[in-house]
This record gives C-alpha cells, structure tokens and sequence, in this order.
C-alpha cells in the first residue's frame, strides 16, 4: 500500500508517495539523497541513524515514514550554517577528535545536540550514560566524551 | 519487511473496528518494538494501525493517590514529568532507564504493556505497584494481565487506554542491566503501601511476575536482609548465554533488597 507523506526537512517541505512499510531512513537516503544519515544496523542497537523528530533525537531506522507525517526533521545535513560554517558540536568533534573512521559521527552529533539545555555542565559519567544509544567501533568514547563537552559548552 | 495496510485512525472507536474487521492487524505505538519483529519476519501483519492521532491517549494526571497515564505517553515524558517525579519517583526512574534517550522519545507505556516482553521494566511496575489496565472494553488488574511469552490478557484487537497506578508509600526499581541489549538480566521493582508489600520481578521468566516468597518476608522486615535470607529456585526461571536459570534465581533476592534500600 502506497501513502502520501508530507514534512519538513532541514527546513524545506517535502512530499512524496512511499511504500507506507518504508522507514525513515530509507525515505531520507534513497529518496531524499540525504547519504549523512548512516544505517549501522538497522536493528535500533548502533544510533548511527539518529536524526531529530520535532526536535527529538531518535533511531530512523526504527520508525516508519508515516511516523514522521507533519513533522520537522533536522539530519546532520541540516546543522551548518548556509554559509558553511559548522555547527558548535561539529566543530567540537573536528577539534577534539572526536572520531577516527566517521561512520558513527552523524548519529554521534545528533544525538549530543539534543542534549542541550538537558545537560548543565555535566560529568563524563553523565555524557557516557546519554549517549548509550550511541556506539562508536572506533574511538574509545575518550575524544568523544570530551567533544560532546566541549560542543554543549559552546552551544549553551 | 512486507507491505502492510497502514490505518491512521483519528478517534477510538474507528481504530477498534480497523482492529476487528478481519486478518492480522497490529497496533503501532511508537515501533520500538514491533518494527523490528516485522523486519525479522516474526510478524507480518496485513495491517497496521497507528494510534498516534487518536487522542486522549497521551496525558498524565495525578489525583487521589493514583498516577494514571495514557497509554501513548512516552517513556521520555514519564521520565520528565514532575507530578509524577513527585508522587510516585521510582516510576519516573524507572522510564528514564529504559532502553536508551532514542528509545525513551519514541516507545510507550501501552506498548510496552501489550508487548510482554521478558525482559521488560514497565510490566515490573505494573505489578509491582498494583496498577490497573484501562482498555476499550474493560479493566485488568495488573495481576491477570501477564499471562506469558509475549502473551497478555488482551483479546485481539482490545486497545489499552490508560494505566492506573495506586501512589506507595514507597518504592524503588533496580535493574540488573544487560550490557548489551539494556534490557533488564533481572529487574525488581518493590513496593509498600495501601496494596501492601509487593515484589514484581522481571527479566527473569517467561513474563513479570510477583516474589511472594520476597513479600512474606518484607512485610516481615522490610529490609534488604530479609530479602537476602529468601532463597528462589531456579524452577522455571530464563537461562541463556547472558545468564544461567541458577545465576538469576540468586540475583533476584539481591536485587531486592538493593531496591528495599533504595526505596522512597
Ligand atoms: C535498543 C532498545 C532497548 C530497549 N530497552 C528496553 C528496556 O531496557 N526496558 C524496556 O522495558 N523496554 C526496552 N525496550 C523496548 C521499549 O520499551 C519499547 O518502547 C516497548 O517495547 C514498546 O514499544 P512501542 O511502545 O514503540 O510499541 P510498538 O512497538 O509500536 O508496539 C508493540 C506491540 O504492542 C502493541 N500495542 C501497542 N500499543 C498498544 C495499545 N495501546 N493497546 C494494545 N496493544 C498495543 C502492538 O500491536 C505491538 O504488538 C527497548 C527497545 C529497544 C529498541
Ligand atoms: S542503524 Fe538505526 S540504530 Fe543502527
Ligand atoms: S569513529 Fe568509527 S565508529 Fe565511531
């Protein structure tokens, strides 16, 4: 069964009519073209997927295109300034090295800027305990405890 | 995963007739569950109906020492509530710990029931507070309502509204996590108040169930000491490559009593 979908991405409205058992990572990859958005698993383990629902940080694997009818998706692709300048947790990855091979990296920023305003000046045990939907097969976590520090820092 | 007839029903009553007008339809809730069941194959219904737009199904309310709470809340939004942080905190926390931040924005309390899951922390509460099931026909005491496996006291096609749950005098969860799924390896969930001592366990058996043995003992005492005297058989009890039947009957009464101890 086929279904109309309509939303908003990274500020523009999008519409288009989809396999309605097509989940959100497919429609934003393969449909939009949006390849930032990474699929480690496609089993809701990795949050290589992780993109902004309305402003929350979810697993687009795991969520049919439906489920996001009406609704603001923001993906990594949506986070630097027009001109090109990066965003605050970007950057702070880009600074601290917060990653080595890249692929968990999108999911990894997604899911740190939700943390805004959730986490004041937080502990590293608080870091790692938020961002557990997050694995990353290369880094450690070290850098990227600290990215995500030093990324909250800037964006508060 | 199949291709499926997808209902986006606007009101109860419509979603109850997609329910029962004929083959296997499924509620969808916020997938966290069932999307990956569908993806393996271990279901494959011809339709789907998505509750997210039906409302009344997503407010908590607090009122004469009950915390009721629709059946689409997510675990995210009972984690931040303050009423219910308030009244009763070992729920908020136990919804906070659930699966992950991603999870917690999208998964839900009615799915979570419905779903049965072995291992799941809500049914923990439910019957470790003595909450009361709301669906579209009826209440279910929360304890005729896990029946097993994945198996409920819902029929096909009955829709959870709203879960009432009584305010203990005080209460506590601990999770003995597994690493890597999250979910709980055992999971206890204590209580004491106006439906007196209750001890729900999960994690540890084919559904949540009540440690009566636990019970008689905490209303003893209620101490992690007299939960640690109690010794559960392994009869019945869940092993597997992350624990044996054995390992989880000695954590139960362990888990306990760190619950007893933390309880407020
Ligand atoms: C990585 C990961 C980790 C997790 N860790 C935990 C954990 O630690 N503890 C834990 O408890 N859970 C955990 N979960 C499960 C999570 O809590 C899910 O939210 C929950 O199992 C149900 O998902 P859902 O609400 O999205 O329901 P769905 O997946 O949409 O639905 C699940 C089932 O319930 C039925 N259903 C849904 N709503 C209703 C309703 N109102 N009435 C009747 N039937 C209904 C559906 O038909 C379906 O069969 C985890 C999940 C993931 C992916
Ligand atoms: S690809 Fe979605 S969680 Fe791994
Ligand atoms: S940088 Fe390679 S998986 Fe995280």
């Amino acid at each position: 069964m086929s279904v109309n979908v309509t939303m908003k991405v990274n500020g523009q409205s999008v519409s288009a009519t989809i396999e309605a058992s097509m989940t959100l990572v497919e429609f934003i990859r393969e449909h939009l073209r949006l390849t930032g958005t990474h699929v480690g698993c496609n089993t809701s383990q990795c949050g290589a997927c992780t993109v902004h629902i309305n402003g929350r940080a979810v697993k687009s694997c795991s969520l049919l295109v439906a489920q996001a009818q009406g609704a603001e998706v923001l993906t990594i692709e949506g986070l630097a300034a027009a001109n090109g300048d990066m965003h605050p947790m970007q950057a702070a990855f880009k600074e601290h090295h917060g990653l080595q091979c890249g692929f968990c990296t999108p999911g990894m920023v997604m899911s740190a800027c939700e943390l805004k305003g959730k986490l004041v000046d937080p502990t590293d045990e608080q870091i790692r305990a938020s961002i557990d939907g997050n694995i990353c097969r290369c880094t450690g976590y070290q850098n990227i405890v600290t990215s995500v520090k030093a990324g909250l820092a800037a964006m508060a | 995963m199949n291709s499926f007839q997808l209902h986006q029903p606007k009101d109860l009553g419509s979603a109850a007739s997609f329910a029962n007008s004929g083959g296997d339809t499924r509620f969808l809730a916020g997938g966290q569950s069932i999307l990956a069941s569908m993806k393996l194959g271990l279901a494959s219904p011809d339709a789907m109906i998505d509750l997210s737009l039906v409302p009344d199904l997503k407010s908590i309310s607090v009122s004469n020492g009950v915390v009721k709470i629709g059946a689409m809340v997510k675990h995210a939004d009972v984690a931040a509530n303050a009423e219910v942080q308030k009244a009763i905190p070992a729920l908020a926390e136990l919804a906070g710990g659930i699966g992950d931040r991603q999870v917690r924005n999208m998964g839900t309390l009615g799915g979570s029931l419905a779903n049965s899951d072995p291992a799941a922390c809500y049914p923990a509460a439910a019957l470790g507070l003595g909450a009361t099931i709301h669906t579209d026909k009826r209440s279910i005491s929360a304890d005729s309502f896990f029946l097993g496996l994945y198996e409920t006291a819902l029929e096909a096609g009955e829709i959870i509204t709203a879960v009432s749950f009584p305010v203990p005098e005080k209460a506590a969860y601990v999770k003995f996590k597994n690493s890597a799924s999250r979910f709980a390896l055992v999971g206890v969930f204590v209580s004491k108040g106006s439906q007196g001592v209750r001890v729900a366990v999960t994690g540890a058996g084919s559904c949540a169930f009540r440690a009566t043995d636990i019970e008689t003992a905490l209303a003893g005492s209620w101490t992690a000491a007299a939960c640690n005297a109690v010794k559960m058989t392994s009869d019945n009890l869940n092993g597997d490559l992350h624990a044996s039947a054995e390992y989880r009957a000695h954590l139960i009464p362990v888990i306990a009593g760190r619950a007893v101890a933390a309880a407020k």
